[in-house]
């Protein structure tokens, strides 16, 4: 990759950075929220120089039709409706990283299968494990939150250990993709697996404690761009996306002493909310 | 992947991670909204995977539309995402 490029993602994770810290100051805020803006349209624009022309066209259309969705939603949407917003846009970053990993399998797994070494594979499954909880995480969030599902904690009794079991599964998947990695049944069970995830540890959350869950699930969705980040090898995706991960655990945890309960409390659920009241 | 390459990437996410712990302190509590929304519109980062796999990795059909769809929505999460935390922060200096 040529050294343009490099520096121009340097600059992009620089501002990224200081945007950052900026939106957490009540007069920087805006401005820095605008760096972060300018961060992200440098990342992208150097990223385009890369690209053969022959795609151009394709990808006009791609950014066009996402820009038009993208900032309907956001001028169009009352104010109150602003955290069902962010995790629905939330959801669509997160599911973005689970189909880019899925792409990357795909090709390798057609073309070069030498190149599907233990680090590929791992960031793979990473990629579509936390991109898939953060969508479906996500989607619930935004359904609760809006009302089309009960905001109430739904809890059935069995619900961790089906958890557990879930995540044991996937584990053991994983181990034979490694075995026998150009096998496509289980990579589907793979995705299954994380979709389900992550539509069971957000249910039983509900009410006050959805905020927090958004801010986590925000936190997953940097996780996710920065196992995308290790499949393409690619800096400005591994600084953004720990950036957004790291700092997502804090504001979670700011947010979850501000409620004056603790993380596992929130993330317990149901489960959870017995136990203050009991 | 060599095993150095690996390395650098492993150091960039650990001092990542560790400047994003330590740039989130003492955020007053309104904008824990805005701060997660703008954070969600980096972490539409993942526009730049997208970008490159509809490129690079679009040899195969199916991971050619993989990577289009992607492109689709991590645009959306990123032109969404600042528009909306802008707007928020709009009304925050109106006050």
């Amino acid at each position: 990759m040529s050294t343009v490029i490099q520096i121009a993602y340097l600059v992009a994770s620089v501002l990224f950075i200081i945007g950052i810290k900026y939106l957490g100051k009540t007069k920087d805020a805006r401005r820095g929220n605008i760096l972060s803006a300018v961060g992200m349209l440098i990342a992208i624009v150097a990223t385009m120089l890369t690209i053969e022309v022959v795609t151009f066209l394709e990808i006009f259309i791609c950014i066009l039709i996402g820009s038009v969705i993208g900032l309907y939603y956001a001028t169009k949407v009352p104010m109150t409706k602003i955290p069902e917003m962010v995790a629905l846009f939330n959801g669509f970053g997160g599911l973005a990283s689970f189909a880019v990993g899925l792409s990357d399998y795909f090709l390798k797994s057609s073309t070069s299968l030498e190149s599907l070494d233990a680090v590929n594979l791992t960031s793979i499954i990473l990629s579509v494990l936390i991109g898939g909880v953060t969508f479906t995480g996500s989607m619930i969030a935004y359904l609760k939150l809006d009302g089309k599902v009960s905001g109430q904690p739904i809890t059935f009794s069995g619900q961790h250990l089906l958890n557990l079991v879930l995540l044991i599964a996937f584990i053991a998947a994983s181990v034979f993709v490694f075995l026998d990695p150009t096998n496509l049944t289980l990579i589907l069970i793979l995705v299954v697996i994380s979709l389900l995830l992550g539509i069971l540890t957000v249910i039983p959350i509900g009410g006050a404690d959805m905020p927090v869950v958004i801010s986590l699930l925000n936190s997953y969705s940097g996780m996710a761009a920065c196992a995308t980040g290790f499949i393409l090898n690619n800096n400005v995706l591994i600084v953004a996306g720990s950036l957004v991960g790291a700092s997502g655990i804090i504001l979670t945890q700011i947010m979850c002493k501000a409620m004056n309960r603790s993380l596992t409390n929130v993330l317990l659920g149901g489960f959870g909310q017995t136990v203050a009241t009991g | 992947m060599t095993v150095s390459a690996l390395i650098i990437l492993i150091y960039v996410l650990v001092l990542a991670s560790y400047l994003g712990f330590e740039l989130i302190s003492k955020v007053p509590p309104t904008l824990h909204t805005p701060l997660m929304s703008g954070s969600n519109a980096i972490s539409g980062i993942t526009i730049v995977g997208a970008l490159i796999a509809c490129n690079e990795m679009g040899y195969t059909t199916l991971s050619k539309w993989l990577g289009m769809f992607a492109l689709v929505l991590a645009t959306v999460n990123v032109v969404g995402g600042y528009a909306v935390t802008d707007r928020m922060l709009k009304m925050f200096k109106k006050k």
